[in-house]
């Protein structure tokens, strides 16, 4: 018999018993669109992330001093401050690095008229914003050398939004803990970050003028630099190690500074979120798995109702594998079906979800061929034990029965 | 079943030939239905052999007997068998399906043919459960015709039917013996054996009688000479 022909024999079958069929694909689709959904999930939060590491700078490298332990126990001090002249002295001598500012930030609010911005402060020198990816809108970006501690600054297009409703910034004066700061330049829009935070929600001012004027300190709190390229990360940061050690004349084993490289901190957060999806996805899998054994279960009620069907098809010529093939058909038919309708809806909740609760999801083509494949494997395994059950029926017996 | 072994049948040998109207009879246990499954190759005899159109079936497999069923016999049951759900030219087809020989226009194209030659062209449509009793018993004479078998086995094929259906049937199969078809038939009822050329009696799984029916009734005579069907007039 021509598969053609036992595939029109199944789906009349199946249309046979509509409300039947129609129960046992839906345990499939919701098992396909749990985990088309999961999937989708676990890929649109490791996008997230990778865009958000990308939006942070690419191979950024962060460094700040140990924590400090007071009062404990301690007889040796680990821990260093950064300065001033370690930024030169990287800058100058490094050769994996691309670029490389301090970062000293000052909480507060920032005032023109009528309107106010509760956005942070931050004492930058000029590489920070190829570092950050950041680039000039209007006007222009301060220079380290002639911009020293001068009153001026650059802003994000919250800040403008926020303070210069009627727009053009430019020339313009910002008050920050009462001190005035001159606008000199607007910063491209980046748009925010799923963690929340607002990448345009920034002013920048020259590092030396918040050491001067706003914080009255010359220790930096963190230092940002950007390796030369994707795979440096870990010669540059020992190579800034070594500068630094060096200036210092550091013998002692443990490293007087945290570094941070981005390419660590991806895997710390992916690992973590490939973690919650991996669990995610076999719950899912879980329900795909008694979708199966639903279809299993159908299957055999199937055979045993129709046994006096199988019986009239040996008798007019049917083989066991004529029989056998009828009913792994149905199966296949069934959890393909609900594949297919599976994978529709997980993409139309992935959609959905998006939207509605801008979560980052990302329906992956691996995962709707994985899951389509899966499918096809559920219908053929769940389909085979009550198909051979069929096959094998004695053709006298199969008649009698009632 | 059991451990315990029976003899269903034994010793019992006879010939069948071409164009023959055979009735097989025998009360219940005789091994009549033992018999009917050995002639239409769905079991295999423990010993002796059986030859169907020149072709030893003893030692042959499951797929092996699938086949000659598929294409040189056709089955007429008691209680009709027809899927349910499905209409008449599909049933009739259905033995055609399993012959991957037959395109499905042939298919068709024979499925009418047959179910003309049991009057029923204008049901073919139909469900089985817009049929009468003898009309369904008609599309499964059709579907037992469509593979043009060398033998149909019919089995108890009028049990379920009133007297005048019966001779209705039987009047097909009649019909059928004249155009040169091959007929086994069994039952139990004695009138119905009238019908055919030759009787084999079974007992307790012995051959008891074979004997050539000198005097072979006309089912159409029969049919019109019952009294007409009962109507309710009031007096």
């Amino acid at each position: 018999m021509s598969p053609f022909t036992l595939i029109k024999i199944a789906l009349k079958a199946l249309l046979r018993n509509r409300m039947r069929t129609f129960l046992s694909v839906l345990g499939i689709v919701i098992g396909v669109a749990a985990v088309i959904a999961m999937v989708a999930m676990g890929e649109g939060s490791r996008i997230s992330i990778k865009e958000q590491m990308t939006a942070m700078g690419s191979n950024a490298i962060i460094i700040m001093p140990n924590r400090d332990r007071r009062g404990g126990v301690q007889q040796e001090s680990t821990s260093e401050l950064l300065e001033e002249a370690d930024i030169i002295a990287i800058r100058e001598n490094a050769t994996y690095i691309n670029g490389v500012s301090p970062m000293m930030t000052v909480g507060g609010q920032a005032i023109v008229g009528n309107n106010n911005s509760p956005t942070t402060l931050s004492g930058i020198s000029a590489d920070y914003l190829k570092i950050r990816n950041y680039e000039i809108e209007d006007g222009v970006m301060f220079d380290d050398v002639t911009d020293r501690m001068s009153k001026v600054c650059v802003i994000g297009q919250t800040v403008v939004k926020n303070l210069f409703p009627e727009g053009d910034p430019i020339g313009k004066t910002i008050r920050y803990k009462n001190i005035p700061l001159k606008v000199i330049g607007t910063l491209k829009a980046k748009g925010s970050g799923d963690f929340g935070q607002d990448n345009d929600d920034v002013i920048f001012t020259p590092y030396q003028t918040v050491m001067r004027r706003f914080s009255a300190t010359t220790n930096i709190r963190q230092i940002f630099a950007n390796s030369i390229g994707e795979g440096y990360a870990e010669k540059a940061t020992e190579e800034i190690m070594g500068i630094l050690k060096e200036r210092r004349g550091w013998t002692k084993p443990v490293d007087p500074f945290r570094v941070f490289t981005q390419e660590e901190m991806i895997q710390t957060i992916t690992s973590t979120s490939d973690m919650i999806s991996l669990v995610l996805t076999i719950i899912a899998g879980i329900s795909l798995f008694v979708g199966g054994i639903g279809i299993m279960n159908i299957m055999y009620v199937s055979v045993t109702e129709r046994t006096k069907e199988i019986g009239l098809r040996m008798a007019i010529g049917a083989r066991g594998k004529d029989i056998m093939f009828q009913f792994l058909f149905e199966s296949v038919i069934i959890s393909l079906l609900g594949g297919v309708i599976g994978i529709a809806l997980g993409i139309a909740a992935s959609e959905i979800v998006k939207i509605a609760f801008n979560m980052p999801m990302s329906v992956s083509v691996t995962s709707v061929i994985v899951s389509f494949a899966v499918c096809f494997a559920t219908g053929v395994f769940f389909g085979w034990y009550p198909a051979r059950k069929a096959s094998r029926l004695d053709p006298i017996e199969a008649l009698r029965f009632e | 079943m059991g451990d315990e072994t029976v003899h269903a049948l034994r010793g019992v040998s006879f010939d069948i030939y071409p164009g023959e109207f055979v009735t097989i009879m025998g009360t219940s246990g005789s091994g009549k239905s033992t018999m009917l499954n050995i002639l239409g190759c769905m079991d295999k005899p423990t010993s002796g052999e059986y030859i169907l159109d020149g072709q030893h079936t003893e030692k042959l497999k499951r797929d092996a007997l699938a086949k000659i069923r598929s294409k040189k016999l056709g089955f007429v049951f008691q209680s009709y068998n027809l899927l349910s759900r499905t209409t008449a030219i599909e049933n009739v087809e259905l033995p055609l399906l399993y012959n991957s020989s037959v395109s499905a226009a042939e298919r068709h194209r024979r499925a009418i043919e047959a179910l003309k030659m049991v009057g029923l062209e204008s049901r073919m449509n139909h469900l089985p459960n817009q049929l009468s009793g003898g009309q369904q018993q008609r599309v499964a004479i059709a579907r037992a015709l469509v593979n043009d078998p060398v033998i149909i086995l019919a089995d108890e094929a009028t049990g379920n039917l009133d007297t005048r259906t019966s001779y209705e049937i039987m009047m097909i199969f009649q019909e059928l013996n004249r155009q040169g078809k091959t007929i086994a038939f069994v039952t139990h009822e004695p009138d119905i054996a009238t019908f055919s050329g030759r009787t084999i009696t079974l007992r307790d799984g012995l051959l008891k009688k074979d004997v050539k029916n000198e005097n072979v009734q006309d089912a159409k005579a029969a049919f019109e000479a019952l009294p007409p069907p009962e109507t309710f007039e009031e007096e």
